[in-house]
C-alpha cells in the first residue's frame, strides 16, 4: 500500500466514519434517554433516501401512507388511554401532537408534490417527513414498556426493526435508488481528489456533533434531556417529563439519521433495508464509545468508518465480516474495562 | 382549610401494606412533622403523596385530589418533594441541577433571581456551582437538594430526612433554613429521624408506628409526651 492509496482510503474511510457518526450519536442520544437501543434507527436513514427519490421523480412516497398510519394508530392509543384515565382535557393536546402534526407534514409533502421544487426543498420535505416515525413508534410501542429491561427493550427493538423492512418492502417496493448528486465539486489537495460529496458529509457531521453539544449545554431542553438520561426519577420530581424527553430525544435522533440517508443516498443505491447495514455499523462505532458520551462515540464510529474503508482494500468481499468480527474482541475489552454496569446507566 | 390533607391512606408494596389508615394534615404556612422509627412508613408515604407510588385512600391538596395528577403536575402545582435518596443529577454541575429545578415554572424571569437567593443561602454551592453533583460532598449534596427543591418555588415542600448522615453543626444549618422557609411561606412536611429537631422546628407533629399513626398533636405537647420522651425523644 503506498502512502496516496493510504491517504485515499483514509479520506474514504473518514467520509464513511462521518455518516456513522450521525447515526451513531442519535443511537446514543436515544438510548441513555429512553434505554431503547433503536435498531430501526438505519431504516429511518434507508426511508429518508427512499422519499428523497420519490419526490425527485415527483411520486408520492410510500412514506406517506406509512406516517398516516402510524399517526393513527398512536393517536388512537393515545386518546384511549387519556380517557381511561379520565383525563379528557389532555385529549385535544394529544390529538394535535400525534395526528395533527404529522398529517400537517403529510398535507405539505402533497402539496410540495405538485410543484418543481429545488433541491433543498426536496430534502427539507424527505427530512420532515420521516421525523414523526420513531417518536410514532416509541407511543405506539416503547411507551407501554418503558419500565421494562434493557434487554427485552433490544429484543423488541430488533423485531421492529424485520417489521419495518416488511413495511419498507410493502411501501417503497423492491427496486434501489440513487438520488441526484448533491454536489459536482472536487478538490485537489496535494495531489489527491477530494469530493465535494465527501466534504459535505464532514462538515455535516461536524455542525451536527458540535450544534448538539451546543443544545445540551446552553438550553433547557438540553439539560432536561440529560437530566432524564442522567436521573429518571430525580428529573421527574423537577417535573421534567421523560416521555416528552424521549420524544425529544427520538425526533432529534431522527433529523440525523434523516441527514445521513440524503448524504449517502446520492453515492449508494438504497434499497428498503439498507438501513440494517448503516444502523448494524454506527451501532459497533457506538459500543466501542461505551455507548455513554457523545466524543467517545464519535471516535467510535469514524474507527468502524476507517476500518471498513482499510477492510475493503485488503478484501472488499470480507470487509463486513471484518468489522463486526472486531466487535467480539472489542466487546470483551469494553466489559473488562468498563466500569459501568448495567445497573448504572438504568439508574 | 389544609393546603394538605391525607385521609384514610394506605400504600402497599405488593402483599405487604407498608402504610395503612394513615390520615394527617398540613395547614398553609406551617410545618408538620412524621416522626417513628425505621421501616415506618415514613418514606413511603412521603412517595405516595408526590405520585411516585400508588395508593388507597384519598389526598388532597389544595382542595384538589391528587389522584388524577401524575408527579409533574403535582411539581407545576407546587409540590415538591426532596426525596431520602435525594435523586440528584450527579453527571451534571451543581448549577445545572438547580436550574433544573425550576424546569417546570412559569416565571422565568425570576429564576435568575431566586438561583441567587439560592447561592446566597448556601454559599458553599456558588463556591462550587460548576463542580460535578456527584462529587459533592455528603452534606454539600444536602445542600443542592435542598437549594434544587427551592428552585421549584415550592407550595409545599416535602422533605425526607433533611439531616441524614449530617455533622451536628451543618443539622443546626440545615434546621435553621427550614425554619427560615415558613417565613417564604413555603408549607413544611418533615419526616426526621432527628425527633427533637423536628418537633422543635415543626407546629404539629405525628408519630408513626409500623404503617399506622401512633399519635398526633402540637409539638409543644408531643415534646413533653413521657412516652415519646422515653422511645424518641430521650432526655435533653
Ligand atoms: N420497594 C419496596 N418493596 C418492598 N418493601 C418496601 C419497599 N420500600 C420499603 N419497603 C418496606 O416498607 C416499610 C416502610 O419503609 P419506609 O422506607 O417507608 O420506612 P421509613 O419510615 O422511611 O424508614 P427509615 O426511617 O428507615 O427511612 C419497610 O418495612 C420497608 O422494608
Ligand atoms: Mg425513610
Amino acid at each position: 500500500m503506498t502512502l496516496e492509496i493510504a491517504a485515499i482510503l483514509g479520506i474514504d474511510g473518514v467520509a464513511n466514519g462521518a455518516i456513522y457518526i450521525l447515526v451513531a450519536i442519535g443511537l446514543v442520544l436515544i438510548f441513555t434517554v429512553t434505554r431503547v437501543i433503536f435498531v430501526p434507527f438505519g431504516d429511518i436513514a434507508a426511508f429518508t433516501a427512499l422519499t428523497l427519490a420519490a419526490l425527485e421523480n415527483r411520486q408520492v412516497p410510500g412514506t406517506i401512507s406509512l406516517v398516516i398510519a402510524l399517526a393513527v394508530i398512536a393517536a388512537l392509543i393515545e386518546v384511549v388511554s387519556l380517557v381511561r384515565r379520565g383525563d379528557l382535557h389532555a385529549v385535544p393536546r394529544a390529538l394535535l401532537f400525534y395526528l395533527g402534526l404529522p398529517l400537517l407534514v403529510v398535507a405539505l409533502v402533497r402539496f410540495g408534490i405538485g410543484f418543481e421544487l429545488p433541491m433543498a426543498a426536496r430534502i427539507a420535505l424527505a427530512i420532515l417527513l420521516v421525523l414523526p416515525i420513531a417518536p410514532l413508534l416509541d407511543r405506539i410501542i416503547f411507551r407501554p414498556i418503558a419500565d421494562a429491561s434493557v434487554l427485552l427493550l433490544l429484543i423488541v427493538s430488533v423485531s421492529l426493526h424485520f417489521a419495518l423492512s416488511g413495511l419498507g418492502l410493502l411501501f417503497f417496493g423492491p427496486e434501489g435508488v440513487r438520488t441526484q448528486p448533491l454536489t459536482e465539486a472536487a478538490f485537489d489537495v496535494a495531489g489527491i481528489l477530494i469530493s465535494g460529496q465527501t466534504i459535505l458529509i464532514v462538515v455535516t457531521s461536524v455542525i451536527f456533533s458540535i450544534g448538539l453539544y451546543l443544545f445540551f449545554d446552553y438550553t433547557l431542553t438540553g439539560k432536561a434531556l440529560h437530566a432524564t438520561a442522567v436521573n429518571r426519577t430525580g428529573a421527574r420530581l423537577m417535573g421534567i417529563r421523560p416521555a416528552r424527553s424521549g420524544a425529544i430525544a427520538y425526533i432529534l435522533g431522527s433529523l440525523m439519521a434523516g441527514t445521513s440517508g440524503v448524504l449517502i443516498a446520492p453515492v449508494n443505491t438504497i434499497f428498503y433495508d439498507s438501513g440494517f447495514l448503516l444502523g448494524l455499523k454506527a451501532f459497533v462505532g457506538a459500543i466501542i464509545g461505551g455507548l455513554v458520551g457523545y466524543p467517545s462515540t464519535a471516535l467510535g464510529a469514524l474507527f468502524v468508518g476507517l476500518l471498513e474503508s482499510f477492510a475493503s482494500f485488503q478484501s472488499s468481499a470480507l470487509k463486513e465480516v471484518i468489522v463486526f468480527s472486531l466487535l467480539i474482541p472489542i466487546l470483551i475489552w469494553r466489559s473488562l474495562a468498563s466500569t459501568h454496569s448495567e445497573e448504572d446507566i438504568e439508574e | 382549610m389544609s393546603l394538605l390533607s391525607v385521609e384514610n391512606v394506605s400504600v402497599s408494596y405488593g402483599k405487604v401494606e407498608a402504610v395503612r389508615g394513615v390520615s394527617l394534615s398540613v395547614e398553609a404556612g406551617r410545618v408538620a412533622t412524621v416522626i417513628g422509627p425505621n421501616g415506618a412508613g415514613k418514606t413511603t408515604l412521603l412517595t405516595a403523596v408526590m405520585g411516585l407510588l400508588p395508593y388507597k385512600g384519598r389526598i388532597l391538596y389544595d382542595g384538589m385530589d391528587l389522584s388524577k395528577l401524575d408527579v409533574e403536575a403535582r411539581v407545576e402545582r407546587g409540590l415538591c418533594l426532596v426525596p431520602e435518596k435525594r435523586e440528584l443529577f450527579s453527571e451534571m454541575s451543581v448549577s445545572d441541577n438547580l436550574i433544573l429545578g425550576a424546569y417546570s415554572r412559569r416565571d422565568r424571569n425570576n429564576v435568575a433571581r431566586d438561583l441567587d437567593a439560592v447561592y446566597d443561602r448556601f454559599p458553599r454551592l456558588r463556591e462550587r456551582r460548576s463542580q460535578l453533583a456527584g462529587t459533592l460532598s455528603g452534606g454539600e449534596r444536602q445542600m443542592l437538594a435542598l437549594g434544587r427543591a427551592l428552585m421549584t418555588k415550592p407550595r409545599l415542600l416535602m422533605l425526607d430526612e433533611p439531616s441524614l448522615g449530617l455533622a451536628p453543626l451543618i443539622v443546626r444549618e440545615i434546621f435553621h433554613v427550614i425554619g427560615s422557609l415558613r417565613d417564604l411561606g413555603v408549607s413544611l412536611l418533615l419526616v426526621e429521624q432527628n425527633a427533637r429537631a423536628a418537633l422543635e422546628t415543626a407546629d404539629f407533629g405525628y408519630v408513626l408506628e409500623t404503617g399506622e399513626l401512633a399519635s398526633a398533636g402540637p409539638s409543644k405537647d408531643l415534646i413533653h409526651d413521657p412516652r415519646l420522651i422515653a422511645t424518641y425523644l430521650g432526655e435533653h
